[in-house]
């Protein structure tokens, strides 16, 4: 029988949004192969976040706890789960789509000669496949796959599919597992914030996003004149930014900002859901793209096919012309 | 220090884009291949790292014949030296079996550092380095923003990228996998005497024998995910695609974002 354990990040006491998430995607996944799902946190003195997931309905919650486990590292959290897999033997690990979780969830696959599925948007059974979708190609396309290497299979879900809020309650029992094989492989000697990190787009009424297709740090001049007649920000995707055509704190998704203006218009930006995560909370959202097949018109509420460098200056011009 | 940049060579990101006849992945015939992103930034950083270290940069790569154009570049750009992971077994493989052969070449060279990129733009599994490290037993850090090898070149001070916008910075012992991100350097372009050297430079292919390789373990056989199929998400959603020439267009669009939208 199918079981499903859900490994899950946390933060001061607290389960990761994106955990919540997960513990969604896993009691789906448990319902649609007829099995069980139980919830696995590790750290150091989590009886808070433990609590916390006792709260859904769930077969267990494992407690791995150990000091080596306070701060995270792969070498220590990887050990410990691949040993806790040796012991229990589930079938299924679902993960959220995080940062720390990629990060040691392809380690793990490799430790326990498992198979691997990262960045999953949903799945169906169809006839005797379960089968998965993900984005592939930067979500210009999704792809349809099927595990077929063994057991366990490591899985991540992706923000934003699993609605946190369908999580369903009940009790769960909490049962200890064996965290000795905790061994920190590095020394951590501090954090950091990102420098700059200063314009705050989150509250912004407004936004204007750049995206790769702009071309170039000279070309942001039309930019800041649509920007300007509309009150708004400006925001850019992730290829911009690593160009070093706009600052850092101008990113927006899911290594950068989160908004939810009530008017975003997206210039340029093919829309890969690294950048959808962050801005889809917009409540109108607008466009510009010369390629009309590009993920980002499936979230917008208007969408113009052309040639940005022309259609931005027409557009800015014809909303000063309507506001005057 | 001995270098080693694994990269991987994926479709241009500005290419248009067609579903091939069979479905299962994308058309390749006449689409252009580029070195992917995140992984011209491995290049780079172990260029710096070797020119710190007087040291040398081997460039690696699995896939098919146009690969050899991706590890030319790699040559010019100041690699000594290039592998050539070829062969039909190699094809279709995943993070899981892709992370088993490049290990297999990696381990009897006795690398002090494994620089590759943090994903694919392709298939974006984010996690053939980490898989690779775990075959050769040693550390791995995703997301890495900065590397500085410490004195002796034992150890590394890796900076690498969390969530809301922090960075964590970690000693690592070496030899180790650095996962690079995009964006923390600025990636060099090829001199005409670095291209005509490449010309000249060791570009050696090997196979699953060559590596002591069961072939079943490597490519799609060895692969643990399988793709079935590959489409585009259904065009347009729920916008509203606006016609026209760009004046009339805009014209269109103001309009609706006042009187529906009400967002003017």
């Amino acid at each position: 029988m199918a079981k499903i354990w859900i490994v899950v990040q946390h933060r001061d006491g607290k389960l990761h949004r994106m955990s919540r998430e997960a513990v969604v995607a896993g009691q789906k996944l448990a319902a649609t192969l007829s099995g069980s799902a139980e919830a696995v946190v590790l750290g150091h003195e989590v009886d808070a976040v433990a609590d916390e997931l006792a709260g859904f309905e769930l077969a267990a919650v494992h407690v791995a706890s150990s000091p080596s486990l306070a701060d995270y590292t792969p070498g220590a959290y990887s050990a410990v789960l691949a040993a806790a897999v040796a012991a229990h033997g589930p079938s299924h690990l679902v993960f959220a789509h995080s940062y720390q979780s990629v990060d040691y969830m392809a380690r793990l696959a490799q430790a326990v000669n498992g198979s691997l599925l990262p960045e999953v948007v949903g799945f169906d059974q169809e006839d005797e496949d379960l089968v998965w979708r993900r984005p592939v190609l930067g979500g210009k396309l999704q792809a349809r796959v099927r595990i077929v290497g063994p057991e366990p299979a490591l899985i991540s879900v992706q923000s934003g599919v699993f609605p946190a809020d369908e999580a369903i309650d009940g009790q769960a029992e909490r049962r200890e597992l064996d965290a000795a094989a905790a061994t920190m492989d590095r020394e951590i000697l501090g954090i950091e914030e990102v420098a700059g990190e200063h314009v705050d787009l989150s509250a912004a009424g407004a936004v204007v996003a750049v995206g790769r297709g702009i071309g170039g740090a000279d070309k942001m001049g039309i930019i800041e004149d649509l920007a300007a007649v509309l009150g708004a920000e400006i925001g850019a995707s992730r290829p911009v930014i690593d160009s070093g055509w706009l600052d850092r704190d101008r990113q927006i998704g899911s290594s950068g900002q989160t908004v939810a203006p009530k008017l975003y218009v997206a210039v340029g930006i093919s829309g890969a859901i690294q950048h959808l995560v962050g801005m889809k909370g917009s409540k109108t959202v607008v466009a510009i793209n010369k390629d009309g097949g590009a993920p980002i018109f499936s979230v917008a509420d208007y969408g113009i096919v052309g040639d940005l460098h022309e259609v931005v200056p027409a557009l800015t011009a014809a909303i000063k012309e309507a506001s005057d | 220090m001995k270098i080693a940049v694994c990269i991987k060579q994926v479709p241009d990101t500005e290419a248009r884009l067609r579903v091939a006849k069979n479905g299962r992945w994308i058309e390749e015939e006449d689409l252009p291949f580029v070195i992917n992103e995140s992984d011209e930034y491995a290049m780079e950083e172990a260029l710096q790292i070797a020119e710190r270290s007087e040291g040398e940069v081997v460039a690696v790569s699995l896939g098919p014949d146009r690969v050899r154009e991706a590890l030319r570049k790699c040559l010019a750009l100041g690699a000594s030296r290039a592998i050539h992971l070829s062969d039909d077994a190699f094809g279709g493989g995943d993070a899981m079996a892709t992370g088993r052969a490049l290990a297999a070449a990696l381990a009897p060279e006795e690398f002090d550092l494994v620089l590759t990129g943090s994903q694919s733009d392709d298939e974006g599994f984010g996690s053939t380095g980490s898989v690779t490290a775990g075959h050769l037993g040693w550390p791995h850090a995703w997301l890495v923003m900065g590397v500085e090898v410490e004195e002796g070149g034992k150890s590394a001070k890796v900076k690498r990228e969390m969530e809301s916008g922090m960075n964590e910075i970690v000693r690592i012992q070496l030899p180790a996998v650095l996962e690079i991100q995009a964006g923390l350097n600025h990636p060099r372009y090829a001199s005409l005497k670095g291209i005509m050297q490449a010309k000249k430079k060791e570009l050696a292919q090997v196979g699953p024998a060559d590596l002591g390789l069961d072939p079943s373990t490597v490519g799609a056989a060895g692969a643990t995910v399988e793709t079935l199929s590959v489409a585009f998400p259904e065009s347009g959603g729920g916008a509203q695609m606006i016609e026209g020439d760009p004046a009339s267009a805009v014209a269109a669009l103001v309009e609706k974002l006042k009187k529906e939208a009400r967002a003017l």
